[in-house]
């Protein structure tokens, strides 16, 4: 199973116009269009209450919803919901376990409840895996909450799935673990399982995904590959230590609108990448002009959370 | 397709939990059987010689293992579906692929299962105090099962309909037990005075307890026939329920 040749164009889940309107009367999702490709990692980002988890809920099943389609590799995943859910594994958003079974158990329990056959060597190996076979005959309520997660998860996994939706894998998760999250996740991808994961860790998105999905108020905004994302809308920040500290932008200046930093011993210029002109040599050479002199200079790509900022900031503009 | 081995999780698991509490669950039926014999056979019943030409120790059997059934097979479902609903773990169910029915089967299957192990305790337990002959010991079985079944139904109806503890605690008290403790439990209708006999027979739970003492003894408040439509009408009400419940997804799904 070479998962980087499957990963191709054909979607293994196909969102079609997907709307919800719970109960109250609210509308969570406004016709989402979405797919997910096969063995890749998409990262599904967005405010709370944007829409995320119950986009997650509807495909997998615990949310109903008001319209539109869910394609699971080619089965509605209403009309054909035995094969689509026997495909997808979910670790929710609440850690919300039995307390007093045995992980042991709950893993065991989890499989059979997708119908697989009992299959101890796989479940040792998927315990191993998340560093949780020690704690095979330990109660869950015994267990540390970032240990609780990974049960979930191996619950999730349990039925060998091929998509897995991570709702928030690492919410109040500590740093070690959270690395481990990732490795564990980037090991799935590699076995050639799908992912769809939110987050609202911006570094997160950038470091794992192939994909990312901004969702705000139940609609997508955009959707693009992480690296094309981040070039295309990335800004970068040229910073100029002054040899001179500056009090105030010289009016010379002016036209770039660049700021002072760092008590005036930093000149700073954001600037377009895409842009035709992104006015760097000029603003270099003005400076030369009026004696403006510099030891050092330097450029930062903004981040994907910059951009993220940006565009939830931009549609709320608008 | 049927989704066995889901079936056969959700039992298991249902099973494990009420063995967590084996000993209470084992103990308790055998301690409030004895005392019902202290109090009731004893007690009273050295007074009351016989009802309905049955030994009044012996009578009370058939009311003491229903009323136990009733209150044990809706507490064990309503809870059984109610703790996943609470705690979340209700997730899991949704997601996999496994159908409403089947999952009714697993919950419904497992605390019918401690129901009847539960009366099969108190029927034990009532034999070291009374001789307790059984005249249709078939039918007998058929109605145990078939009741254990009803109430687990009517139980998991609750669990599902219940929104807090409270609530899932109140139709048992306020409703299953006093109707089972006036639906002649402990007494032969025929010994009510004239009016309270008439509104009595609008107790629904007079007719299940009536004809599962009538495969005791063969004698009943009513006839037999009508016990036994008022089991069916029961079970098959009860199966209608639920099958609107999660045609409509119920308060399970948001
Ligand atoms: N059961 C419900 N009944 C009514 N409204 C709900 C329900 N569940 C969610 N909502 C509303 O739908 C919107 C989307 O919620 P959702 O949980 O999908 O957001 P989210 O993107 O996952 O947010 P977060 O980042 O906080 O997890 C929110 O405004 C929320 O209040
Ligand atoms: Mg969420």
């Amino acid at each position: 199973m070479a998962a980087g040749k499957r990963q191709g164009m054909d979607p293994i889940i196909d969102i079609r116009g997907l709307t919800k309107t719970y109960a109250g009367g609210f509308t969570a999702l406004k016709g989402v269009d979405l797919s997910v490709k096969k063995g890749e990692i998409l990262a599904l980002l967005g405010p709370n209450g944007a829409g995320k988890t119950t986009l997650i809920g509807i495909v997998c099943g615990t949310v109903t919803p008001s319209g539109g389609t869910v394609l699971v590799d080619g089965h509605d995943h209403r009309k054909e919901w035995r094969a689509a859910r026997s495909r997808i594994g979910l670790v929710p958003q609440e850690l919300s376990t039995d307390a007093f079974e045995s992980v042991w158990s709950a893993v065991r329990f989890s499989r059979g409840l997708f119908g697989r056959p009992r299959d101890d060597a796989f479940l040792e190996q998927l315990l191993r895996d998340l560093t949780l076979w020690d704690k095979r005959k330990a109660k869950i309520l015994e267990l540390s909450g970032g240990m609780k997660r990974r049960v979930m998860i191996a619950k999730a996994l349990s039925h060998d799935p091929d998509i897995l939706f991570l709702d928030e894998p690492t919410a109040g998760v500590d740093v070690e673990l959270r690395r481990d999250m990732w490795e564990m996740v980037h090991k799935m991808r590699a076995r050639g399982v799908t992912i769809v994961l939110t987050t609202h860790y911006i570094e997160e998105a950038e470091e794992m995904a192939d994909r990312v999905a901004v969702i705000r108020s139940g609609e997508i905004v955009v959707v693009d590959e992480t690296r094309s994302l981040m070039r295309q809308l990335g800004r970068k920040t040229l910073t100029l230590n002054l040899t001179e500290p500056l009090s105030e932008v010289p009016p010379d200046l002016a036209e770039w609108a660049p700021r002072l930093a760092d008590g005036g011993h930093e000149l700073i210029y954001e600037f377009d990448t895409k842009a035709e002109h992104t006015g760097v040599p000029s603003l270099l050479r003005r400076m030369t002009d009026i004696g403006v002199g510099f030891k050092d200079l330097g450029t930062r790509q903004s981040s994907l959370e910059d951009i993220f900022v940006d565009l939830v900031h931009k549609r709320e503009d608008a | 397709m049927t989704n066995r081995r889901g079936i056969w999780a959700i039992y298991r698991f249902e099973m494990a939990r009420f063995g967590r509490t084996f000993w209470t669950s084992l103990v308790m039926p055998v301690i409030t059987t004895s005392l019902y014999f202290i109090v009731f056979g004893s007690a009273i019943g050295s007074r009351m010689d016989e009802v309905s030409g049955v030994p009044y120790g012996a009578f009370i059997v058939p009311g003491l293992m229903m009323l136990s059934m009733f209150t044990e097979s809706i507490s064990n479902a309503s809870f059984g579906i109610y703790m996943p609903k609470w705690s979340g773990t209700i997730y899991e169910m949704l997601s996999a692929p496994i159908s409403p029915l089947e999952t009714i089967t697993a919950y419904v299957g497992a605390a019918a299962s401690k129901s009847i192990i539960i009366g099969v305790i108190i029927l034990a337990t009532a034999n070291l105090f009374v001789d307790v002959e059984i005249a249709h010991p078939v039918l007998m079985a058929i109605f145990l099962v078939v009741i254990a079944i009803t109430f687990c139904l009517f139980g998991f109806v609750i669990g599902v309909w219940a929104k807090s503890f409270e609530q899932l605690q109140v139709i048992p008290l306020l409703v299953v037990y006093p109707l089972t403790f006036l639906g002649g439990a402990f007494y032969a209708i025929e010994m009510l005075p004239p009016v309270w006999r008439t509104i009595t027979l609008f107790n629904p739970v007079v007719y299940l307890i009536s004809g599962f003492r009538w495969t005791f003894f063969g004698v009943g408040d009513v006839p037999v026939e009508i016990s036994i439509g008022a089991v069916l009408g029961f079970f098959a009400v009860l199966l209608a329920i639920i099958f609107w419940m999660f045609r409509t997804g119920y308060r399970l799904k948001t």
